[in-house]
């Protein structure tokens, strides 16, 4: 009787899932964008506020704007959970619905998405993320790194490093750490690391921290008590970061030597450690903080308005909340481009591709979309994906991030031609990669 | 009324002895077989196949494997993700090293090493059982995974420590890499499981799966009978192997087209597991069941808020169906502690009588 039970309820939600309407028809006069988020998982404490800035101003465009160029936008949320394979799950099933672009926020993802582009004739944005030879838009016309990749960000910590000791050749003989998550994203900037420190003659000591052990990092900072490291310098992401700050702590390392990329540079990463993370640093690419229009605009329209998802008003902001409403700039701006480049309203992902690639943030467009002083100003070409080499270094000081130093640059000198390499090893290795067919525009 | 076997005499041993000796069950199995081979490939969409058909075939041939090796030959491992990376890897090496061996031949050959690999991590199967047997195989898992992390020469010291799959052709279609097409590479996927399968099938049934079920059952009395173990459990563990070892070269070249260590980790090695429990100890049918219920089931449940056109944030959906997925195998643990088969086997059995239960 019980089996009899289960079975009839079983085919009753079978038969109830099949006539159900094959989800809303996407309105012909619409844009659509899917955004691959991590709201759940070891990496929600990331992914939670850039999935807030990333779809708080899109939403923002349509309460202000009615949209791009009048056209509303569909935003529509994948949960990863920073997990490749349910990543590209999330890929195939909004890839059908006329997706214009993807932003995987995972490099995992993105490495996976990199070789589906060019066939399915889709972009990938990986803002500052990703593989970082994607630079080269020779070679890859389909992904997207804007303002600058890992190995930017490498060269920019040891330039930052460099001041701090009185010029690169005070770094001969001296220990840098490098703490990174074990998977793609943290070991991306090894290459570079291994050739600055053979130029440079420092010592470069690697402590790979695994995923799955993110939470556990003793053995590691152990290490680096022993190895005693005149600076670390840590590629972190989720749950990594606030402990790394907290262990850091524990063993007394001087805050102010230890540098973060700019995704370990989370309130909710310092945070945690209390007072002890006073003076912890990391590299950023975007401003801190409510006081720019477009903020202003999201707080009126959408925060205010009860359309957000962040927990608190204070949250908006915050920085990783900023970068997510930095990239969506960047989503937005490219669309625009292409509608102002095609002439037409509804753009196509070829179209968004040809945007991405000639946009161009100007201080007069900066200031247009409300977001001078936000990012610096770059420019991407057909040549160069990632043109805005430029980082601040910024200091926690207990309650927020203040600014420590002026922008400065990369070296992109040693850098252009490494990620030149780079690119052409990857054609290398995929004797079968399409070349580049898309003209320049 | 319509199952039931009532008139269908046997007159050799044969047909005694067939895997389905009732007609309705080798009418159904054909017109599964052509569910899967016409119609699947012809109506389903690139959505359906990608992330629901072709994983599915992959975790059930992992299933097969895995239940080889618990269901029939009664040894705990939990290393099956880590078989399934040693068959991945030794794929990607094979196909990068030897470029014009076609991939469905480095893709059989992968197994080998899985099957190598499983035969030294199942050398302690001998001395130890259960718990502290699993234990055994738990340090092939984490010993695995370190080398997928921590040796570069496996993933050909690219810099993002993945593997990225090449495109391969067969009579000038495209098998692997972002060329293929979704209905190709789940064509490939089915064969290879629906032969591997039928192999499994006879395997079990012949003295090869006899003496691994009698060393199941009771070690001591099948040593007695004349059932050597330590070369029985060893074959179980290379088979077992084998079979993950292939799943996880077909997972990397015909599902996924790149992966990382975190495909093959200690999750993966549960999720199988879970597999089997869920499908059924001892039952090929069942590892499809289980498969089926683990991979299928979550997605369909995360599709489904959007099929109804109730819209419903991403996190939610998530965390609802782990909640649901999660009461749903301990209902059907309850129900049936013997898994899907089992229930499919009662199920059989009241068909049978239906409509005058005796």
């Amino acid at each position: 009787m019980r089996l009899h039970r289960l079975l009839a309820g079983g085919t009753v939600a079978l038969a109830l899932a099949l006539a159900a309407p094959t989800g809303p028809a996407l309105a012909e006069d619409t844009l659509y964008v899917p955004l691959l988020t991590y709201r759940t998982g070891p990496f929600a404490g990331s992914g939670i506020p850039i999935a807030d800035g990333m779809r708080d101003y899109l939403v923002m465009l349509n309460e202000r704007d009615g949209g791009i160029g009048g056209v509303k936008l569909v935003i529509e949320e994948c949960e990863t959970g920073y997990d490749a394979q349910k990543g590209v799950e999330c890929y195939e099933s909004t890839k059908g619905k006329g997706a214009l672009i993807y932003n995987p926020y995972s490099t995992a993802i993105t490495l996976q998405l990199i070789p589906k582009a060019p066939v399915d004739k889709i972009p990938i944005l990986s803002m500052a993320y990703g593989l970082s030879a994607t630079a080269v838009g020779e070679v890859f016309p389909w992904a997207f790194n804007p303002p600058l990749t890992y190995w930017d960000g490498a060269s920019a910590v040891l330039a930052y490093i460099a001041e701090q000791e009185g010029g690169l050749d005070q770094l001969s003989g001296k220990k840098i750490g490098f703490i990174y998550l074990d998977a793609g994203y943290g070991r991306e900037p090894i290459p570079l690391l291994e050739q600055m420190a053979e130029r440079y003659g420092f010592q470069l000591l690697k402590y790979p921290v695994p995923g799955d052990q993110m939470q556990n990092q003793s053995s590691q900072w152990l290490n680096v008590r022993r190895d005693n490291p005149a600076y670390m310098v840590m590629w972190g992401w989720g749950a990594m970061n606030p402990t790394a700050v907290k262990e850091a702590a524990k063993i007394r390392f001087p805050m102010e030597r230890f540098i973060g990329v700019w995704w370990s540079g989370g309130e909710d990463d310092a945070r945690p450690a209390g007072a002890d993370a006073v003076g912890y640093k990391t590299m950023n690419i975007n401003a801190v903080g409510q006081d720019y229009p477009v903020i202003q605009d999201i707080l009126t329209h959408v925060v205010d308005k009860g359309l957000s998802k962040v927990s608190d008003r204070s949250r908006v902001g915050e920085n990783l909340y900023n970068r997510g409403v930095m990239n969506s700039v960047l989503i937005a701006e490219a669309i625009a481009t292409a509608q102002r480049a095609t002439g037409k309203k509804l753009v196509t992902a070829e179209d968004v591709r040809l945007g991405l690639e000639t946009m161009s943030f100007t201080e007069e467009r900066m200031a247009e979309l409300g977001v001078t002083g936000f990012f610096q100003p770059f420019q991407v070409s057909c040549k160069n994906h990632a043109p805005g080499n430029r980082v601040y270094i910024q200091q926690w000081d207990g309650k927020t991030w203040q600014p420590a130093s002026d922008w400065f640059e990369s070296d992109r000198e040693v850098v252009w031609p490494l990620l030149e390499k780079a690119a052409a090893d990857y054609v290398a290795q995929n004797p079968d990669w399409p070349k580049r067919a898309e003209p320049c525009a | 009324m319509l199952y039931r076997e009532t008139g269908q005499f046997k007159t050799s041993y044969a047909a005694d002895q067939a895997v389905f000796p009732i007609r309705q069950d080798r009418i159904g199995l054909a017109l599964i077989l052509l569910v899967a081979f016409l119609l699947v490939p012809v109506f389903g969409s690139s959505f359906f196949l990608n992330t629901m058909m072709i994983p599915f075939l992959v975790f059930s041939l992992a299933t097969i494997g895995l239940n080889l090796l618990l269901g029939y030959a009664g040894q705990l491992s939990l290393g099956t993700g880590a078989f399934m990376g040693v068959g991945a890897y030794a794929c990607y090496k094979l196909a990068t090293i030897f470029p014009d061996i076609n991939i469905l031949v480095h893709t059989l050959l992968s197994g080998l090493f899985a099957a190598g690999i499983g035969v030294l991590f199942g050398l302690p199967s001998l001395r130890i059982k259960g718990f502290y047997l699993a234990v055994a195989t738990l340090a092939a898992q984490f010993f695995l995974d370190w080398c997928f992390n921590r040796l570069p020469w496996l993933y050909n010291y690219n810099p993002s420590g993945a593997i990225e799959v090449p495109t391969r052709m067969l009579f000038g279609v495209a098998l692997t890499g972002p060329n293929a097409t979704p209905v190709t590479r789940y064509l490939v996927l089915l064969t290879l499981v629906v032969v591997m399968t039928w192999i499994a099938s006879n395997l079990v049934r012949g003295w090869i799966g006899r003496s691994w079920m009698m060393i199941r059952d009771m070690d001591i009395a099948a040593e007695l009978i004349g059932v050597r173990p330590l070369p029985t459990k060893l074959l179980a563990f290379a088979v077992s192997s084998y079979y993950c070892g292939v799943a996880g070269a077909l997972m990397v070249f015909f599902w996924l087209g790149a992966a990382e260590p975190p495909s093959f980790s200690i999750n993966t090695s549960f999720q199988v597991l879970f597999m089997v429990i869920i499908g059924g100890l001892g039952s090929l049918a069942g590892s499809f069941m289980g498969a089926a219920f683990i991979w299928i089931l979550p997605v369909l449940l995360r599709a489904l808020p959007e099929m109804l056109g109730v819209t419903i944030a991403a996190a939610t959906v998530e965390h609802v169906s782990l909640i649901v997925i999660g009461a749903l195998i301990i209902v059907v643990l309850i129900v049936e502690p013997h898994g899907c088969a089992r229930l499919w086997q009662t199920a059989k059995q009241k068909l049978r009588t239906w409509p005058f239960p005796y």
